[in-house]
């Protein structure tokens, strides 16, 4: 929409000549400037200027729909629009499974478990759909070269035993999965650019990046912050993921490592902060993890499924996610992938729902 | 005080008796255009406020979300600055039976946040609200069981779906128009305006100043239309007074282009709002909570929130 021509728009001749003739051919061209600016630039009074915004606005504004009209389109394409995790809790939760359409994020420290989620969750989007899968191709991007097709194999045998059994059906399955292994950031957003087409083509019905952190230093992330002004260095991969996520309607899933917290990291706002008198600035919240690439980047996510351990046991926990309320899921890993020790979530309250915490305890835990 | 605003008034109706202008409105016939502060007083006494659906935060509200000024409401990710965005495009429908102002809304979204199960869930949290309060009301007007569906709710909200800032730009360039043919809306949300400004603008002086262009559009509108502006912020970390902080993001001229600020945050274990930046109000702070139904009134501690589905 931003890029619509204008020469496309259907304007009044003689504005229609005044923005060629300045050689503002997108809407995007003439919606960027203030009126004023857009004034002088044309050499014309306000009120051309400000005939030519409406106009070109009009035009570039998205068509408007009901709320209602979302709900009977969403019943219309069946299915509830989810990719269910087979994780029934979780499931719950979610409102049937992993939503299409929209951002999912994966975050934990390291070896918890969240590849084996996305194996698990690759298998199931080839599945056909009498088995509760998406029937479609899936595409994997591994930045930590940590993609085991037998491992995957494994946890297809162990969860599916019927489908297989079924002669072919685990090389038909597994020849679904498009895996690429970027080495860069600017290698990643090279692949990305070049798969648009690809994945609204050819059927793809899953997206998987594990790691997206992997693909900046941390010191990217800070930048110079002074002027509150940061270039996040994944922008450009952020937005491709959110819009492709909804114009081909699939589920992206993302993988994000975790960081130790930093003094960088505000916490607090200037009210608590005076409230809470001099001395005591910089206390810390609790836990001393926090998810890498920023604050920036969880306000973009749509879904934030936190993994962590405490106590000795391994937590899926929902942190943000517009439909669900905030539970936390113990579960472990074994041969047939991620395991829900219960379906019956433990309510978490507070802010402890987005700490992540990593006691000391054995983190080999990858399958039998 | 009151002596002096009546003996003014009572120059100004004189003058305005002496000076006959078109357009019967002028009430101020000393400067056209001018509204006097008593008649703004008995205007604003009038208005209907929208409510959050948590009386606490309506409290430090003054009654709601005013109709006529720009509220600005921000808060770290997770914190239900969807959900409260969600419960307004709700509540401003409740019809004027039930206390409400029975209006609709128009709801701008720029993160793909707006989920459409979760909106019917609070709107059925919404009706089963008013049915327990007014258990008699409905059974008097016919239509009253009819028109308390979730689907007339759902109906009552204009979605638009902005992928760029060059979108959001025209959606509210385009409002104007939108609005003056749609005359019942009565609350504009936009979720949230800073995402894609963050995003995609390199320039940093450029962007400040198509934000304060938008910021006094979004100003007129809220006026011409007599409406209530939601816009939801995301939050950033500011180096300031030897510390980092978290402030709201789009930065300090930004900040000055709202009328109400609403920073939501987390305390201990519950959701709180505080009242930032208000012409009238003190500021405050106060718990909220929110639960399968909507946002609500913080929880007693005996009391166990219910799970969704």
């Amino acid at each position: 929409m931003a890029n619509k021509l204008v020469s496309e728009m259907r304007l009044p001749p003689h504005l229609a000549h005044l923005l060629a003739a300045r050689r503002l051919t997108t809407a995007k061209d003439v919606l960027s400037l203030p009126e004023v600016e857009l004034m002088t630039l044309l050499d014309a009074g306000i009120l051309t200027a400000r005939a030519a915004v409406s106009h070109v606005s009009e035009f570039a504004c998205p068509p408007c729909q009901t709320a209602l009209a979302l709900l009977e389109e969403r019943v219309r394409l069946g299915g509830g629009g989810r990719l269910p995790t087979t994780l029934c809790g979780l499931d719950e939760a979610l409102g049937g499974g992993i939503p299409l359409g929209k951002l999912t994020e994966v975050v934990g420290p390291s070896g918890i478990g969240k590849t084996q989620l996305c194996l698990k969750l690759a298998l199931l989007a080839t599945l056909p759909e009498c088995y509760g899968g998406l029937n479609g191709r899936v595409v994997y991007i591994d930045t930590e070269s940590k993609f085991s097709s037998r491992r995957m194999i494994e946890i297809g045998q162990k969860s599916f035993p019927q489908v297989f059994r079924q002669e072919g059906l685990a090389q038909k399955m597994a020849g679904r999965i498009l895996v690429m292994r970027p080495t860069s950031l600017s290698d990643f957003t090279k692949s990305l650019e070049q798969m648009k087409v690809t994945l609204l083509q050819n059927d793809v019905k899953l997206l998987i990046v594990d790691s997206v952190a992997a693909l900046t230093s941390s010191e990217n992330e800070r930048g110079t912050s002074t002027t509150g002004f940061t270039q996040h260095p994944l922008r450009w991969a952020l937005s491709f993921l959110k819009s492709i996520a909804e114009f081909a309607r699939i589920p992206v899933v993302v993988t994000n490592q975790v960081r130790s917290q930093s003094n960088d990291d505000g916490y607090h706002y200037s009210f608590e902060v005076k409230k809470m008198g001099d001395g005591n600035g910089a206390e810390r919240i609790e836990s001393h993890l926090v998810a890498a690439l920023g604050i920036q980047w969880a306000h973009a996510v749509t879904i934030r499924l936190v993994f962590e351990s405490h106590s000795g046991h391994r937590f899926i926990k929902v942190a943000k996610s517009p439909m669900s309320p905030a539970v936390a899921f113990p579960f472990i890993v074994e041969s047939s992938g991620i395991t829900l020790l219960t379906d019956e979530g433990i309510d978490v309250s507070g802010p402890e729902i987005t700490s992540i915490r990593c006691q000391g305890q054995n983190l080999l835990g990858l399958g039998e | 005080m009151k002596n002096e605003i009546q003996e003014s008034v009572g120059i100004l109706k004189a003058d305005k008796g002496a000076n006959k202008f078109k357009g019967a409105e002028e009430p101020s016939g000393v400067l056209k255009g001018a509204q006097n502060a008593w008649d703004m007083l008995s205007e604003e006494q009038l208005q209907k406020h929208i409510s959050t659906g948590s009386s606490d935060l309506n409290g430090i509200l003054g009654g709601g979300i005013h109709c006529k000024e720009v509220t600005e409401i921000g808060g770290v990710p997770g914190v239900g600055k969807t959900q409260l965005g969600i419960q307004l495009a709700i509540n401003v429908q409740i019809p004027m039976d039930y206390g409400g102002l029975g209006g609709k809304a128009v709801y701008i979204d720029t993160e793909g946040s707006f989920m459409v199960e979760r909106v019917y869930q609070i709107a059925e949290g919404c009706i089963s609200d008013i049915m327990e309060y007014f258990p008699y009301h409905h059974d008097k007007s016919s239509s009253g069981q009819g028109n308390l569906q979730p689907e007339r709710f759902l109906a009552g909200i204009y979605y638009f779906r902005i992928c760029s800032y060059t979108e959001q730009i025209a959606v509210i360039n385009y409002l104007e128009k939108f609005l003056g043919e749609h005359k019942d809306v009565r609350i504009v949300i936009i979720d949230s305006v800073t995402f894609h400004f963050r995003q995609d603008f390199d320039d940093l002086a450029l962007r400040t100043r198509v934000l304060s262009g938008l910021s006094l559009k979004l100003m007129k509108l809220s006026k011409t239309y007599n409406l209530a502006v939601v816009l939801l912020n995301q939050v950033t970390t500011k180096f300031t007074e030897g510390s980092f902080q978290l402030t709201l993001a789009l930065g300090d001229s930004w900040s000055h282009s709202c009328t109400n600020r609403l920073i939501l945050y987390w305390k201990g274990n519950e959701r709180c709002a505080y009242l930032d930046k208000s012409p009238s109000l003190p500021v405050a702070s106060t718990p909220y909570a929110v639960t399968s139904k909507g946002v609500r009134d913080a929880a007693t501690p005996n009391c166990k929130r219910v799970r969704i589905m």
